[in-house]
This record gives C-alpha cells, structure tokens and sequence, in this order.
C-alpha cells in the first residue's frame, strides 16, 4: 500500500512536471532564443485548456457538449492559442522588451476577466467539470501511468522540434534579433515576421500544455489557474535551468517541481494558526529562490550554449591549418 | 450629471494611479527598469496603515504618515537587500527581479495579514452633495492628500539641490556622474519618494475601496499605462497621465461592463506604445 501510494505520487509528479516543462519550453522559445518578455504565459496556458474543455468537454451551462475525440482538443488548444498569440503579437511583438512585458499583464488579465465573466463561453468562476480523462480503461489501474507516458512522449516531441528550430537558420536569426535587433533589421531580416513566428508558436507549446493539464485535472475554472502563481512559477523553472537552452527549460522545470513540492513538507513547520497559509509560504520560499538565482547563477543550472556558425567554425578550421 | 459623477470618480482614482506612476516613472528613469513590484509596494503601504489604525487604534491621520515613512523604508530596504546586487545586470534582469519581489510581498501581506478583504473602519459613509454630485469626505482627503504630495515632490525637486541632482541623473546617468553626483544616493532618494508615494497610494485605495493582498497587483496595470503615457522619467508627466487614465477608467463603465475596466487602460496604453512611445509630452522613449 505504502509502495502503491509512493508510486501513485511519482506519476502524479511526472506527469504535472512534464506539463509544466512544454510551457516552459514554450517560454525558451518566446524569451530565451528571441528575448520577447512575456508576462501572460498563464493567458495562453489557460486559453489551451478552454478550449480543450469547450470541445472535448460535457455539456453544460456553457459552450461545450461537442464530444470530440482527445487529439481534435489538443490540436483545437493549440490553434486557439496560435491565433490569439498572433492577433496580440501583431499589434504589441515589436515593442521593446519592457514595454512588452507591461502590455502582456495587460493581455493576462484581459484574457483572466473574459474567462470570469463570460459565463455563456466558460462557466464563470463555476468552471468546466468533468472534461474526459483518455486513454481510459486500455489497461486496468493504469490510466495515471500511460497519462505520464503520452505527456511525455509529447514533451520529448516538443524538444526535438525546439531543439531542431534553435539550431536552424530560422533559430540563428531568432537569436541575432535577441542579441542586436538593429543589426538584424539591416542585414534585410522581417524582425516583425521573425518575432511573431517565435511568439506564436511558443504560445502554441502553452496552449498544448494547458489542454494536458484540463485532461489531467479534469476540472477547469478561473481560480484553479492562480494566473499569477503559474507564470511565475514557470519563469523561475526557465531561469533556474537556463534560458535559451531546451534541456535547460525542462531540466528547470522538474527541479523546480521538485522544489515547489518539498515546499509542501516544509508548511508542516508553520505554526498552527498559520497553517490555512501554507500556499501563500510556499510561493514566499520560491520568491526568495528567484532573487538567490538572478544573484548567484543568472545564467541558470544549463547555461545556453549557442552552435557555432559556420563562418565560424570554417575560420576556426583555416586557423588550425 | 451621471457623466460628471463618473468624472468625480475618475479624479478620485486619478489621483491613486498618479501617486503610484509618479514612482515608476522615477525608478525607470533613473534605474531604467519596469519595477513590477510597485503595485504590491502600495498594498504593503495600505496594510501597514491597517495595522496602525486596527491593531494600535491610531487616528487615521497618523496612521497614514506612519505608513507612508514604512512604504519608504521598505523600498530602500529591498533596493539595499536585491535591487543593488543586480545594478551591474541588464535592466531586464531588475524587471524580472521585481517580478519576483511581487510575488515575495503579496505573500508576506497573506502570512501576515490573511487572505480576506478587510477595511480600516466598518460603516457607510454618507456622501455630501456638491453642486449636485455625490462626493464622500474620503474623497476630499484621497484628493488633497495626493496634491499635497505632489506639491512637495514639485518642491523638492526645484529646489533642493537632491532634487537638482536626481532630475539631472534622469536627464543622463553618464554626465550626472562625471559631475560629480554621488548616484547611489540619488537612487537612494529615488527609493524613498518612490516608495513613499507607493504606500499613500495603497492607503488612498483601501480607503476608497477595501484593503486586499492582491489590490496593488490588480491596479498595476493602470499604474504602468499612467506613467507610460506621461513619458517615462517625467514626474509631471504622471499626474496628468494619471488623470486621464482614472477618468477613462470611471467614464468607460458608461458603456462597458465595469469588470473589464482594465481593458480600458490596456487599450490606451497600447495605442500610445505604438503611436507615441515617449508619452503625451515627448519624454524619453
């Protein structure tokens, strides 16, 4: 019993990490190969598992009942998150890094608002219930562990992908607009083009990650996301392992986990009035966590390691003649 | 009249959003960073204040003048303790930094205060009628408490030569510094008014609505698209940055359902990016 219940945690964990490991790597797209700030990763996260819901999902007192098979909802997610990434990022991609980070507080709490309110569309603060669980029943008592498996066949898909776009030409340019975005506008590159490209499909890595979550828990509402904790808890994962670098992104992410959950055993510390608390305790720790990192390692656990280019590595190979 | 009762309203939550953009306008034009910690900044000054007035039973009065002295001392206190070690890294690594401090303050008000809403004093206040509008006595203090800060600030700035120094540092880091001004005082100072805004801000918000953890951060936003629209670096800038903004805000629920007041100061602040980035009155980009 002991054994089954440890091991019931460990796929649960798993399975949560390696959700939270596609938005990050959702994120290294957007932030660490072409430095966009975005503060609204719950916004598309959310907008993943909405759309899940509303296609996948029962009916009910919202949009919904269309019963449609599992991958329909994933690519349904994805899509969402595309488009509305792409109607944001057409109007604030080309801000400076700053000033893009306050318009997408803005977008976040636009996106949390229509969530809340429109109740025709998402249930209100009721949320969605019951979104279907797949792969049920295939092997008996095993849902939770083939769960774990799909979510991280997905992830080890979403890395490859990513890693092949960083090491790509079109990854090369994401970076050159990172580092010097003047210099790349004049050697003749769209940055506009660019800039979307990334944010877009970096998005589209969260909306898939939402939709993994709303099949995980099943349930969905406005106040399950906790838009601020969730971003939040995704940037310290992409800056502990490493922005810029992939295995970094997911490397961070189960680290974090792992941290965010021990946290959990650390409340059994608090004093007992202060237990109803323990949330708000845990996110303290992870703040402090953040500033030890920025200060002592800002460039994360798996620092990025660019490719060489090829001019580069054909002088390096003239030099050694 | 229902027009210009919204604009009363507007004028009120003006002068928050200014007391709140006046110090991020400051920081980033002298730090050059979004400090996303301010609106947590304000709710800590409001609780603060809680304390004094709940806990210790103080008058009002005093207990805002005690509250907005420990807005200031906690933000030199993190710019001594985090912001500091950071000077050396890219601007955008002092935003991400304050991002996290965010999140550190609301949870400190949670642990400490609880996650409930909470007021300074229970009871309805009947508002008096001017010239047919309805106006609450808090809002005659909201309103000339703010004017009276933002006179003081407009007083330090001319005249003392710390004022001198920090609007020449926020002209030019690198001729403030071959001048001879001593920087780390000024962003010293620019922590204190900063900070000392932020806390009468949060205060003037509980009073007009009720004290939350997540007041300051909800009201970011707005804060951000006052001093964006002033012009970065300009404190003048903010206020009537500020005004427009809470005006906006009130007058839109007019014809917009008043959940999604925050779309209002997102559009403008949208448009201004992409229109005018430097602000109303061509600050710096």
């Amino acid at each position: 019993m002991e054994l089954a219940g440890l091991l019931n945690y460990a796929v649960f964990s798993i399975t949560l990490a390696g959700i939270y490991a596609v938005t990050a790597l959702g994120l290294n797209m957007q932030w660490g190969f072409t430095g966009m700030l975005n503060i609204g990763v719950a916004a598309f996260y959310s907008v993943g598992a909405y759309a899940t819901a509303i296609v996948t999902g029962p009916e009910g007192a919202y949009l919904g009942g269309f019963g449609l098979p599992f991958p329909v909802g994933l690519a349904v997610a994805m899509a969402a998150s595309g488009v509305i990434a792409f109607l944001i990022g057409l109007i604030t991609v080309n801000l400076r890094t700053d000033y893009l980070a306050i318009a997408s507080i803005g977008i976040a709490e636009i996106i949390r608002l229509i969530f809340t309110n429109e109740e025709w569309l998402t249930g209100g603060v009721r949320g969605i219930a019951g979104i279907p669980k797949p792969l049920g029943g295939l092997i008996p008592g095993g849902d939770q562990a083939l769960y774990m498996i799909l979510v991280l066949v997905l992830l080890v898909a979403v890395y490859l992908a990513f890693e092949r776009a960083y090491n790509s030409p079109w990854g090369r340019v994401l970076r050159a607009i990172r580092e010097d975005e003047p210099a790349t506008e004049a050697a003749g590159k769209s940055v506009l083009r660019f800039r979307l490209q990334a944010f877009v499909i970096g998005a589209m890595a969260m909306g898939l990650a939402g939709a993994l979550y709303a099949h995980f828990v099943s349930f969905i509402s406005p106040e399950a996301f906790r838009p601020d904790l969730a971003t939040f808890l995704i940037w310290v994962m992409l800056i502990a392992g490493g922005s810029g670098n992939n295995r970094g992104a997911i490397l961070g992410a189960f680290v974090i986990w792992a941290v965010w959950s021990g946290t959990e055993f650390l409340t059994g510390f608090l004093p007992s009035g202060m237990v109803t608390q323990a949330g708000a305790f845990r996110v303290l720790l992870i703040g402090i966590l953040l500033q030890v990192i920025l200060i002592a390692r800002p460039q994360g656990l798996l620092p990025e390691r660019p490719p060489r280019s090829p001019v580069e590595s054909r002088r390096e190979g003239r030099r050694r003649m | 009249m229902e027009f210009l009762q919204l604009v009363v309203y507007g004028i009120v939550l003006g002068s928050i959003i200014t007391l709140g953009a006046i110090g991020v306008s400051m920081i980033f034009g002298i730090l050059r960073f979004a400090h996303f910690a301010h609106g947590d900044l304000m709710t800590l000054g409001a609780y603060f204040a809680f304390v004094c007035v709940v806990t210790f039973g103080l008058p009002m009065i005093v207990a805002f003048a005690l509250a907005i002295v420990g807005g200031a001392a906690a933000a030199v206190l993190l710019d001594q303790t985090l912001y500091r070690r950071l000077r050396r890294s890219p601007p955008v690594i002092l935003l991400i930094s304050s991002f996290g401090v965010a999140l550190i303050l609301r949870s400190l008000v949670q642990l400490i205060w609880g996650p409930s809403t909470q007021v300074y004093e229970s009871g309805i206040q009947m508002p008096v009628l001017v010239a047919g509008l309805r106006i609450k006595p808090d809002h005659f203090w909201i309103v000339g408490g703010a004017l009276a800060l933002v006179v003081g600030l407009h007083l330090f700035l001319q005249r003392t030569t710390m004022g001198k120094a920090m609007r020449a540092m926020s002209d030019n880091v690198d001729l403030a510094r071959i001048t001879g001004i001593d920087t780390e005082k000024v962003v010293i100072w620019t922590w204190i008014i900063a900070g000392l805004m932020a806390a009468a801000a949060g205060v003037f918000l509980a009073m007009d609505t009720r004290l939350h953890p997540t007041m300051g951060w909800r009201f970011l936003l707005s804060v951000f698209a006052a001093a964006i629209l002033g012009g970065i670096g300009r404190p003048y800038g903010a206020i009537a940055g500020g005004m427009v903004i809470g005006i906006s805000e009130e007058v839109s629920t007019l014809f917009l359902n008043p959940s999604y007041k925050a779309a209002v100061s997102f559009a403008i602040l949208v448009v201004m990016l992409i229109v005018r980035p430097t602000g109303l009155f061509g600050g710096r980009s």
